[in-house]
């Protein structure tokens, strides 16, 4: 019977199909981004932000970036910036998701964590040229995104997407760039949830002592620990790029271990990342190593 | 009813010829962009950029090179099958034009950008629908030839044919809901966490539906056609078809695993993806049983070869897709060049495997002719298959090695390698990879010489036998 008539096979055939798609793909609907998973501070985007967003995708970052720290130790560590692992509710005001399936490059969940600055200095110069920064990156150059953001559509995506605006979030995307729009989408990503927080701010006084006097010792722990952390900003030899050069300083050890620890204007801060020995050897790389490669 | 059917090809042909050309353009822009991953110079902005040419890739092999080639074959198989003409040979042309108008407008959408960033649901909104209308117009076509059929008895290939029909329509329907803003940009209409489950429950059915069961089909009507032996056990087969279509749905969130996607269904989709193996090994094995006592033809029939290779290298694909989705392996390989090479080794090995021997026989037959050279087969053979292994075996390797860097931790839980640095170690990947792009375009241009001199061959013959 079955065998013979295509219509009651074709009916038959889709009802097998559905059973596990209601239970895996629609019953859900019942649970996810219902209340139970809403975070307070996650605030929708802004229309600057949504642009940036609609860029995203335009360019296609997707296909290199992920956006979500996974549960894993590791992932935590290397993408969550203070934050934890991803939860539902931080991605409620995102159609679509925009999760990614390779990492290519970095996930940037979080990278409004990574790269405080407010603005964007590290992400322009990263953009429009990724070598100039990360010599050994495969990201493409987006330079031509230094153009005049079309901003015929911005009112009617806030309504479309319902999220609130005022004439000024509107009046704030008039006469920038498509540049501007998706560093404020990358500044935003991450930085609405609660994230660890540093012990209370390390302050510069004379109680810090710098227990590494000699440089032979911490050398090659703290070029490595630079190399990772600091050079996307620092440069590869420390000579200086978004951020000042670090091949010596007048500063006192004090002053540095606190600005490394406690960050200040695009320099993040790394006291909840590094323990205070790293950041005392890469003080003292800083201070006494002028001359060392 | 004893006068012999005539069956309509033209369709056929021009679906087989235009699909020949998309899988081209799939290879030459993988290897470009296999290319562009090492040397970024290669991205010409903004159009030919990474970013928006990855999707031009996938969605040219897809549905270019796949769905093209599937609905040709289905409308020559459907009509064998049935023993009936096809349906509406007009519908046919008119399908074709569209699906040509269609993929062209695709590639050129996604190079300016227009581009939903849904994977294998990329196209927005006005070319969504006229993908829609392109598969629904074909599933028409082919029901009817079903519905008006003069054979009663529905042999197994139409069964995965069907099901498919009705799959794809139902997966790429929900997955491309939105609402417009204007005629090239949409919204989805669900929203992060939800999106993503939808999305891979589409993702995952998309290999079902589309890169498992039509092959299935062809490899079930070409295997005896080509050994002239019958297929193993129908019963076998059917036991198969139903059970795989019931499990396949439940296993999207193998994708999602350690994300914000419900523990129980991440946990579900494990299990079913680790039960997938009986119904699709049970394919594999109605595919080696039929060749029982007949292993020779392995060395004196070239299309065996190609339909044996395939079904092989699913056999694999169907061992290495459940232990990805295991939560463990997971944590290890999803992300990295894993896979890729994953993929391709059911896009170049399995999938393109079978197509290429369906092609080289539904041509010959319907030119009336024999093949113009097996030995070139032969060659186009090796070339593809060490093409596609280079690919695979570099980008496993690649994906373990990155994989466990990227894992490493020191013993006071920090970090062992910079992301740059876990890169760094696999550029010498990359360059095999792009390596073995060219190998296996190599082999296509040999497939490609030979199907066209096998039409040229079948031609001529028929102008002598008309002539007095
Ligand atoms: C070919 C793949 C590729 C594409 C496409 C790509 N990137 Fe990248 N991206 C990378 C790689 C690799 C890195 C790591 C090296 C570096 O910092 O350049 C990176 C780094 C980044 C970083 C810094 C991450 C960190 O943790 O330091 C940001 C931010 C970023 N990309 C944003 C973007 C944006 C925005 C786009 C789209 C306009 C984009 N990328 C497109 C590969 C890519
Ligand atoms: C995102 C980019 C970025 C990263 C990463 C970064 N820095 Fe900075 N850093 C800056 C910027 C920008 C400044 C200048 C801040 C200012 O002027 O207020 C700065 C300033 C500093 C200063 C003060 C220099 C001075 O003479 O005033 C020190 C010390 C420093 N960084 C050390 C580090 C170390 C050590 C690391 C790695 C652990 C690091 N930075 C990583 C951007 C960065
Ligand atoms: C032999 C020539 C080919 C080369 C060199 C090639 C290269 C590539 C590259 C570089 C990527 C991106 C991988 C990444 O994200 O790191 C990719 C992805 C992909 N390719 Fe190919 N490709 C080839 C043939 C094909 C064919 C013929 C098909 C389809 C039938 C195909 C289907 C895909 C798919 C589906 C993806 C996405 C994989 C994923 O999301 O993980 N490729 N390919
Ligand atoms: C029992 C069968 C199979 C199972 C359980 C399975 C499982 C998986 C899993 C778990 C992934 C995700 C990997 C990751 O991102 O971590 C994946 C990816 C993929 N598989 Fe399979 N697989 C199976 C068969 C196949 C077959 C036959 C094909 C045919 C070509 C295929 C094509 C793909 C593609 C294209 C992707 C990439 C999706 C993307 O990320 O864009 N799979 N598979």
């Amino acid at each position: 019977m079955l065998e013979k008539n295509p219509v009651i096979f074709i009916i038959l055939a889709f009802l097998v199909i559905m059973v596990g798609t209601t239970v895996t793909m629609i019953v859900p609907f019942k649970w996810i981004n219902g209340p139970g998973d809403l975070i307070a501070g996650v605030k929708p985007y802004t229309p600057l932000q949504q642009e940036g967003r609609d860029i995203y995708m335009r360019e296609g970052c997707n296909n290199c970036h992920s956006q979500t720290v996974r549960t894993l130790a590791a992932d935590v560590e290397r993408y969550g910036y203070g934050g934890t692992y991803s939860k539902s509710g931080e991605f409620v005001y995102d159609r679509p998701f925009l999760w990614g399936s390779r990492r290519t490059g970095p996930d940037l969940a979080h990278i409004g964590l990574k790269f405080p600055d407010p603005m964007g200095a590290w992400h322009r110069k990263h953009l429009e040229n990724p070598q100039s920064v990360v010599p050994a990156s495969n990201m493409p150059s987006y330079a031509f995104l230094n153009q005049p953001l079309d901003t015929t559509y911005t009112e009617r995506k806030m309504k479309l997407l319902k999220f609130p605006y005022t004439q000024g979030d509107l009046d704030e995307v008039k006469g920038k760039t498509e540049m501007d729009a998706i560093v404020a989408y990358m500044r935003k990503l991450g930085t609405d949830i609660p994230i660890k927080k540093a012990e209370a701010a390390t302050q510069p006084t004379g109680n810090l002592k710098n227990p590494y006097s000699d440089l032979k010792g911490v050398k090659a722990e703290a070029l490595s620990l630079f190399a990772k952390d600091c050079a996307v900003c620092h440069g590869e030899n420390r000579q200086g790029n978004i951020g000042p050069s670090l091949r010596g300083s007048a500063k006192s050890d004090a002053e540095l271990f606190a600005i490394i620890s406690n960050g200040r204007g695009g320099m993040p801060s790394f006291g909840s990342s590094l323990d205070e020995q790293k950041i005392w050897k890469m003080v003292t790389l800083i201070k006494l190593g002028k001359h060392d490669d | 009813m004893n006068a012999p059917t005539r069956y309509i090809d033209d369709s056929v042909k021009g679906f087989i010829i235009w699909s020949i050309i998309w899988g081209t353009v799939a290879v030459l822009v993988g290897i470009l962009i296999s290319l562009q991953l090492v040397w970024p110079q290669l991205n010409v902005a903004p159009y030919l950029t990474y970013g928006r040419l990855r999707p031009i890739h996938t969605n040219a092999g897809i549905f270019g090179w796949g769905i093209g080639s599937f609905i040709g074959l289905f409308f020559y198989i459907t009509q064998r099958l049935t023993r009936t003409p096809l349906w509406s040979p007009g519908l046919a042309r008119l399908t074709l034009w569209l699906f040509n108008i269609g993929i062209a407008s695709a590639a050129v959408s996604l190079a300016m950008g227009y581009n939903r960033t849904k994977e294998y649901a990329e196209l927005e909104w006005p070319l969504a629908i006229v993908v829609a209308i392109i598969w629904v117009l074909f599933s028409i076509n082919v029901f009817m030839t079903i519905l008006k059929r003069r054979e009663e008895q529905m042999y197994i290939s139409l069964w995965y044919i069907m099901a498919a029909l009705v799959g794809v329509t139902v997966l790429y329907v929900i997955n491309n809901l939105g609402v417009p803003l204007n005629f090239f940009k949409s919204y989805s209409i669900f929203a992060g966490t939800n999106d993503a489950n939808v999305q891979w429950w589409y993702g995952h059915n998309a290999v079902a539906m589309v890169l498992t069961a039509p092959p299935l089909a062809i490899f079930y009507y070409y295997l005896p056609k080509v050994t002239g032996n019958p297929i193993f056990s129908h019963r076998m087969g059917i036991i198969a078809f139903w059970s795989l279509i019931f499990m396949y749905l439940w296993t999207g969130a193998h994708h999602l695993l350690w994300t914000p996607v419900p523990d129980w269904i991440q946990t579900l989709a494990m299990a079913f993806s680790i039960m997938l193996i009986a119904p699709s090994w049970g394919a594999v094995f109605n595919g080696y049983l039929t060749m029982n006592g007949q292993w020779e033809q392995m060395k004196t029939n070239y299309l065996v070869k190609f339909l044996i290779c395939g079904i092989t290298f699913y056999g694999l694909q169907t061992l290495q897709g459940p232990m990805q989705a295991i939560r463990t392996f997971s944590a290890f390989i999803h992300y990295t060049d894993w896979v890729p090479g994953h993929v391709h080794m059911g896009a170049l090995g399995w999938v393109s495997m079978v197509l290429f021997a369906a092609i080289y026989y539904t041509v010959a037959k319907m030119y009336d002719t024999d093949i113009y050279s097996v030995k070139l087969a032969d060659t186009h053979f090796w070339l593809v298959l060490v093409g596609q292994l280079v690919y695979s075996i570099t980008m496993w390797v690649a994906g373990v090695q990155q994989g466990s860097m990227l894992l490493a931790t020191n013993p006071d839980g920090t970090l062992h390698y910079s992301f740059m640095e876990t890169m760094i170690a696999i550029f010498p990947y990359y360059k095999m990879r792009a390596v073995s792009g060219f190998i296996y375009l190599a082999g296509l241009v040999v497939f490609i010489y030979n199907i066209y001199k096998t039409a040229e061959k079948g031609n001529t013959q028929l102008s002598r036998a008309s002539q007095p």
